[in-house]
Order: structure tokens, then sequence, then C-alpha cells
């Protein structure tokens, strides 16, 4: 059987690894790309705090990523919340301690499920969408429209859904929490024979402030993560891309984003409850 | 009024301008020829300040671009009307929203104001009534048009048009060579068309200039072009000329003609 060669000698005489030049541009490009998105990121951040800020902008990017994406976060939020309902129930009860599911339901999705649930639907929707709508305004040179126009792109596309996703993440992920618990409610109440009344009781008690502040906190920092991820994809795209580089971005744009999720979900995990120690 | 000094450009490793110097004296229409890929539109991104030299220097009226900060290069831009070869009209506005864009983000106007100089413009460009359309709902020729009267929204010193015709029927195409030539007539504004359709270069432009391997080949009026002795742009001419160009009495012409 033929086999590549894992090595062989360049022009100059040195034994080269294609696998390993292969990695180390692969590794050139992924911190390439990393630095231009918190160039981009940094960009965005001046250019908040550079007036005039354009509310009817901002406004139409809350209403679309906020009112349009309430039911579909609440579902989720309600689902989830009966999923752990049914399974907390069903792994407590051989350790007779299934009156504690209303704590484990509620404390799972105030603290990890609600933020991460609200995440997750919101790079989906939103996060890919952004991308689509820059990618193709690059491709069809409206973002140099704008430029020769003396409008600065990254304040007039940028800003406002950069605003937008921060502003109502944390707004969505209150209702996917409350939708989650009360799915939760829903589940072991209907399904099994605990009390509606011990459930409330046992969940308020477990709640905290603290738990509410992390929720909160998590959600913001996804929302930044969302919006940064799907625009920095949306402008990275070469004006030369076309359809296939737009589509490109666009899923590119929504893995990017759920994996960033779940590393801010660790890190901020790390820092809240090792480092600050709230509960 | 804008002037372009040994540029060179590159992208990775494909040299597109190599040392290119080009005048375009104000109130001139400067018709910029070349192959596909020989830098035309890259030449006009460079001097709008979309993308950044590598080499030399750009003068917009005695200021050197490279040199402005950003806040400075926008308010350069605003004497700037651009025509995109796709147009590039904003797809989530309306029509009198691409018009008055420009006047929306840089001036106090009020609505009644704007909506004014919008039918203004685009009655320039014999357009009437569309204000309420969508992008989408124009025609190729249609969306030119609403470019272009985008472009003259804000009353620029220099218009640039990448590549106007191309894309369109022969019809359009002659409707919109017209309608520069017009555009330049009445408002004796300074332009700079890039083009391969030399139909459309002989009809607007007072000025020729032909960019052969990032460089500058020819420069003159059309009646100096078409008198230069050279077969790259001979042959570059002879595609496409109008028949009032390829019917002159001309010896050097003929001997290409022959050829």
């Amino acid at each position: 059987m033929n086999r590549q060669p894992a090595t062989h000698e360049s022009n100059d005489g040195i034994r080269s690894y294609p696998i390993l030049s292969r990695i180390k541009v692969r590794l050139h490009n992924v911190l390439s790309e990393v630095g231009q998105a918190f160039t981009l990121f940094f960009q965005t951040l001046v250019q908040i705090f550079r007036p005039p800020l354009q509310f009817n902008l901002l406004i139409k990017q809350l209403l679309l990523i906020g009112v349009n994406s309430l039911t579909v976060v609440m579902v989720a939020g309600f689902f989830t919340g009966m999923v752990l309902g049914v399974q907390g129930y069903i792994q407590l009860k051989p350790y007779a301690v299934e009156g504690s599911v209303a704590r484990f339901v509620c404390v799972s999705i105030v603290k990890e499920l609600g933020p991460m649930i609200t995440a997750f639907v919101l790079a989906g929707r939103i996060g890919a969408s952004i991308t689509a709508e820059l990618s193709t305004m690059k491709v069809t040179e409206q973002i140099d429209a704008l430029e020769v126009m003396g409008t600065n792109p990254v304040k007039y596309l940028v800003v406002p859904r950069f605003l937008a996703c921060t502003l109502m993440l944390p707004i969505l992920t209150i209702f996917s929490t409350f939708a989650g618990i009360g799915g939760g409610f829903t589940a072991v109440v209907t399904l099994f024979d605990v009390n509606g009344s011990f459930f409330l009781l046992e969940a308020q008690k477990n709640l905290y402030v603290g738990s509410v502040l992390i929720s909160l906190i998590k959600a913001t920092s996804f929302g930044m993560a969302i919006a940064a991820v799907g625009c920095y994809k949306g402008f990275s795209i070469s004006t030369a891309g076309g359809a296939e580089g737009v589509g490109t971005a666009t899923t590119g744009s929504a893995v990017i984003s759920l994996i960033t999720i779940l590393i801010l979900d660790f890190v901020l995990n790390h820092i809240l409850f090792n480092i600050l120690g709230l509960v | 009024m804008i002037s372009v000094k040994n540029v060179s450009k590159s992208f990775g490793s494909k040299k597109v301008l190599d040392g290119l110097d080009l005048n375009v004296p104000r109130g001139e229409t400067v018709v910029i020829m070349g192959r596909s890929g020989s830098g035309k539109s890259v030449l006009l991104k460079l001097i709008a300040g979309l993308i950044p030299v590598d080499a030399g220097e750009i003068w917009f009226n005695g200021t050197e671009i490279s040199k402005l900060n950003t806040k400075k290069m926008n308010l350069l831009r605003q004497k700037i009307g651009m025509l995109f070869q796709s147009a590039a009209l904003f797809d989530s506005m309306t029509v009198a929203e691409n018009v008055a864009f420009m006047l929306d983000q840089h001036t106090n106007y009020t609505k009644q104001e704007m909506l004014k100089i919008v039918e203004e413009k685009l009655e320039l460009v014999d357009l009437e009534g569309v204000q309420h359309l969508r992008p989408a709902e124009l025609s190729g020729g249609m969306r030119k048009r609403v470019g272009l009267a985008r472009a003259l929204a804000f009353d620029p010193d220099v218009i640039f048009y990448d590549e106007p015709t191309t894309g369109l029927d022969p019809v359009t195409c002659t409707e919109i060579n017209q309608l520069i030539s017009d555009l330049h007539e009445r408002l004796q504004v300074t332009s700079i068309v890039v083009t391969h359709d030399m139909h459309s270069a002989f009809s607007v432009g007072t000025l020729m200039v032909m960019i052969h391997e990032g460089r500058q080949l020819a420069y003159g009026t059309p009646d100096e072009i078409i008198n230069i002795d050279d077969p790259i742009l001979q042959q570059f001419v002879l595609f496409g000329a109008p028949d009032q160009i390829l019917k002159m009495e001309n010896p050097i012409l003929k001997a290409y003609i022959g050829r």
C-alpha cells in the first residue's frame, strides 16, 4: 500500500513536517481571526460611547431580537424545565429525597440552564441571522457604500445589534427561567405526587439574590458573545465570497457562538463560584 | 483635483497596481479602461479610501488621503458620490430612504426637505414615482439610476462610476451612458468612470486612461488615445468601440483593424 511520506525535504535541504506545518498555518489563522474579532469588539465598545446613538436602529434591533424571540425562548425554557423535573424526580426518588426536586429544578434553571438555553436559541436564531445579513451586505458592496457615504459601518450596523443582544439576553433569560420553573412545576405536580405549594415554597427557599445575579451576568456575557461573533463573521467575509461565502460564514457563526457560550460558561462558573464565592 | 502618484497595491502575492500614476483634472470625465482584474475597481476604492495603499500617495483637493484620520476621511468622503457595479442599494430601505441616506446621516434637514431633495435627484436620473419601492422591485437599469440619484444626493464634487453599464441590456446601456454625459454637462461635476465597455468609454469620456499590468499604459483625450500606436491598447479599443470610431479615417486604427 502506498503511504504518504510523513516528512519531505525542501529545496534548502531542511526536513519539514507537512502535518506540523499545516497545524502551524491553521493555528496562525485561528489566532489571527481571534485577534480581528477582538479588534472589532473593542471598536464596537469605543463606538458605543461616541455620540450620536441612533435610537431608531437600536429599537428596531431590540424588537427583532427581543420581542420576536420571546415565544421560542419561553417554549424552550418550559420544556427544559419539564425534562429536568421528570429526570430529577426519577433520580432522587430511590434516595427518598424527591422533595428536593424543586430545589434541583430551580437552582439548575436559574444558575445554568436558563441563560444557557436562551443563549443557545439566540445563537441559532439571531447570531446566524446577523451574520447572514451583514455578510450579504458585504458581498453586495452595501458596507462599502456606507463607508463611501461617510458613515462608520461599525457604528451603524454593529453597535445597535451588539447593544440589543446585550440588553435583551438577560431580559429573555428572566422569561425563559420563569417558563423553565413553570415547566418543572407542571411536570412534577401533574405526573408525580408532589404538592404544588410545597414545590413553590421549596423553590422560594432555595433561590438567592446571588443566584439571580449569576444568571444575569452570564446572560449579559452570552449576549455580548453572540453579537460579537455574529457581527465579526458577517464582516470577515470577502466581497468575492458570494453566496457560498455567506452560507459558510453563517454556519461558522452559529458553531463558534455555541462553542464560545460553552467556554464562557465554564470561565464564568469558575470566576463567580470559585473566586467571587457567589452561591 | 485628484492625483495618484506611484501607487502600488497587492492582495497576498498578487500585485494589482505597480507604481500607477494618474491625474484627474477638475470638471473632466476620466475613463479608466483595462482588462478584468487589471485593478480598475481597486483604484476607485483606493481613491475613496476604502482600502489602504501599500505604497505611493493619493491627493484629493490638495490633501493626501492616507494622512487623514477617520473623522476627516469621512468628511472628505461626503464630497464623493459613488455608483457601485451592483448599485449597492440598501435592501432593507425604500428608494427614497436610500437616496436620502446621506442627508439623514449628515444633515438636520426635516423629512419634508429630504423628500423634496429625493424627488429632485430622482428627476435628474429620469425616475419618478418610485420613492416607495424597494430595491428588489426595481430592474437592473432602475437600480443603477437610483444608485446614481443616491450618489448625487449630497451634491458631490466628484462622482465615481464603477462599471456603470455592466449587466445591462444594450438599450439601457445607451441610456445610462447618455445620463452620465448629461449629468456632466448639467452639473459640471468631475467624474471617474471605470469600464471595459469601449462603447461606454467613448460615449462619456473626455479623458481616457488605460491600465495594463498595474501601470498606466496610455493617457489622453479619446482622439489622442486612438492615435497611440500600441498593440495592447489598440486591440483593447477595437473590441467594442462604437461605429463612429471604427469608421474613422485613422491610419493606426485601420492598420489594427487590418490585422
